[in-house]
């Protein structure tokens, strides 16, 4: 065996092997699970049957985000299922002794915007949710990917889930990105070149310079998305932006320890000869601020072009008339100038500082579209004290927007946040599928400056025409 | 969770021929408030089997009498997006044991196995056969046997082999799930958790 010819991803992954099941999956460790309250209380209900306890309870933490309010989080929650439903996460947290960041906690707020920036979030380390959008953590140089309830319940008895090692896929994003090209952007480019399944059965490592040059926060963007084309998960080497970004959080080591942390983090990046079962090179020049137009985030384009004619797209013509037809959109139409009824901006995909910074440069002296509804939702309560201390808040006000309180709100829409059937609404979040945003609803994924121009000017808009 | 075992399987199908069927199409995600897994089959496919004032859609598959059985197949990429396993469990509890698609969503397809539901990768041409098959006669039988890791279309008698890990089919087989095997191995992980760095 040579060591030199090893990828980030065999690191990270063959470290936390147990042990190898002959004609099956790894026994793996996990070094972190995040749990919330939509699908633990089965698993929870399942430790019970079986008689079984949480067998490292502090490397579990609790969040409620889901299933919660985004106004008024002082007052009971109206819906008792959902009332239920944080009750359950509330006292299985505290029969076993696990952390929990329920509503009104200071530090609650999405999961996979709360982990990181708590610092629970580490490089090198395993973790996984029942959430797909786990992958978030990626961003870290962490293998981090979704799991099932059933396997919920397996790392709560027993910190391993049965996994077989995925194949290897390298995506390289070079050269410099234009102006009003976000993160966000390079997730949609990628997902509408590979489509919403290119990735199945492979994890991805993105490299090169539009990686290297995005700040943490973008690069969780573009991790959070990897689900979006079937990759369990995506990460990107550690390195000074990461470590910048992780000293002195919270949960972060500190003194002796940073010290020892961060010469074991150094070594987490892919060897020179390492090889991948696939790799992809796309050019930073050619993505410009994008927008889907289907039912599925694979159906992305640039915002000037027009929709694609269904001969040259890869999925089956007959799912893709099914999808243009849901979205009341045809064949070879301008995006630009269609109109918009909802924005929304937030969600584990576009909910931290960054996003409503960007947000707000586009709508910083402009009102809002007087037809358009704008639901603005912090990922966490820190997310929220950030946008009240830097002045965000002030510029979202005189524009005439309202900020609400944090959770995953209108990205499932399992709260009252729904969009209603017919209706369109850019969206920051990650999933564009039919009725996601709820019964009926048309959603457009965009990045947060696009939903800004969208916002302000009541239609679809290129976001560089404002900046 | 306890489930059936899966042995050989012979059924009639449901067929689906749509592509990138996600799980917020099998379970959207406002039925997923419950704290038991129950019910879960009621609100299978709930906006495509249903219109907005609770009346069946007619022209949706489930909804119409000439199809039923134990088998669900559906186009390309079944089962993409959310992990919600309150897929898997509506698939289930509606009474559906195997799924069959040209290509599946990872951890959908996880979360399948660990309920009991044995999704079935055949290829595009023989997904295509499947799809006839039953379009000539909805009455169709097909035939899923784990064992020899086959399906089968018994009208024609066509035949794929299909793949799933030793350790998985074994599972399937005797109703076994992972948390079984972990609990026998608790010292080996409780000695490597000791020198792991987190």
């Amino acid at each position: 065996m040579n060591n030199t010819s090893s990828t980030l991803f065999d690191k990270v992954w063959d470290s936390h092997v147990v042990r190898k099941i002959e004609d099956g999956p790894d026994v793996f460790f996990i070094d972190r699970h995040f749990i919330h309250e939509v699908t633990s209380p089965v698993a929870f209900g399942g430790l019970e049957n079986r008689g079984l306890k949480v067998m490292f309870a502090d490397k579990t933490f609790a969040t409620a985000d889901h299933n919660t309010p985004t106004i008024n989080q002082h007052l009971p929650v109206q819906d008792p299922l959902s009332a239920n439903q944080l009750k359950a996460l509330e006292t299985n947290s505290a029969k076993y002794g696990i952390s929990h960041w329920g509503l009104n906690n200071p530090k609650n707020g999405i999961v996979h915007v709360v982990g990181p920036e708590n610092g629970i979030t580490l490089p090198g380390m395993t973790i996984v949710c029942g959430d797909s959008h786990t992958s978030t953590h990626g961003a870290f140089g962490a293998i981090a990917f979704g799991i099932g309830t059933s396997e919920v319940e397996m790392v709560l008895a027993s910190q391993c889930i049965m996994q077989p090692k995925p194949k290897k896929m390298r995506i390289n994003v070079n050269g410099k990105l234009a102006k009003g090209v976000t993160a966000k952007d390079v997730a949609l480019y990628i997902i509408s070149r590979l489509t919403a399944a290119g990735a199945t059965g492979y994890f991805v490592e993105y490299a090169g310079e539009v990686f290297e040059n995005l700040s943490m926060e973008g690069r969780m963007t573009v991790c959070n998305m990897s689900i979006e084309m079937g990759a369990r998960g995506g990460m990107i080497a550690p390195d000074e932006t990461t470590f910048a970004y992780l000293k002195g959080k919270d949960k972060a080591p500190k003194g002796e320890a940073w010290d020892k942390s961060l010469a074991y983090w150094k070594t987490l990046k892919t060897d020179s000869e390492a090889t991948f079962d696939k790799e992809f090179n796309f050019d930073a020049a050619d993505i410009e601020p994008m927008i889907t137009f289907g039912t599925n985030p694979g159906m992305g384009m640039g915002i000037s072009k027009h929709i694609p004619v269904s001969q040259d797209t890869a999925s089956g013509n007959a799912s893709y008339e099914k999808s243009l037809n849901y979205m009341g959109f045809h064949e070879d139409e301008a995006m630009l100038g269609k109109k918009v009824d909802y924005v929304f901006i937030g969600s584990c995909t576009n909910g931290r500082i960054e996003d409503f910074r960007a947000f707000a440069s586009i709508i910083k002296g402009r009102k809002k579209a007087e037809h358009v509804t704008a639901w603005i939702v912090p990922g966490s309560h820190v997310v929220e004290q950030q946008i009240k201390e830097e002045g965000i808040l002030d510029i979202l006000t005189e524009a005439g927007f309202q900020l609400r309180q944090p959770g995953c709100s209108a990205c499932l829409a399992m709260n009252d946040d729904k969009i209603p059937a017919g209706k369109y609404a850019v969206s920051t979040s990650n999933r564009n599928f039919e009725g996601r945003q709820g019964p009926g609803a048309r959603t457009m994924l965009a990045s947060p400056l696009v939903a800004a121009a969208a916002a302000v000017t009541g239609v679809v808009t290129d976001p560089r025409e404002l900046l | 969770m306890a489930y059936d075992k899966f042995t050989v399987l012979t059924s009639t199908a449901v067929p689906m021929p749509i592509e990138n069927v996600d799980t917020d199409q099998i379970i959207p995600a406002r039925f997923l408030k419950a704290t038991e897994r129950k019910g879960f089959g009621d609100n299978l496919f709930r906006d495509w089997r249903y219109n907005a004032d609770e009346t069946p859609k007619k022209d949706f598959v489930l909804n119409n009498p000439v199809y039923s059985g134990k088998i669900l197949v559906g186009g390309k990429n079944f089962g993409s997006g959310s992990s919600r396993e309150h897929a898997a469990w509506a698939i289930y509890d509606y009474g559906f044991r195997a799924v069959v698609s040209s290509f599946f969503a990872d951890i959908f397809k996880n979360n399948s196995i660990n309920v009991g539901i044995l999704p079935v990768q055949v290829s595009e041409e023989f997904l295509i056969k499947i799809f006839s098959a039953i379009e000539v006669d909805p009455k169709a039988q097909f035939e899923i046997n784990l064992p020899d890791q086959t399906i089968t279309i018994l009208s024609t008698g066509e035949q794929e082999s299909f793949d799933i890990n030793g350790y998985k089919k074994h599972n399937l087989m005797n109703g076994f799930d992972d948390i079984d095997y972990l609990q026998a191995m608790k010292e080996d992980i409780q000695s490597f958790a000791e020198k792991s760095l987190y």
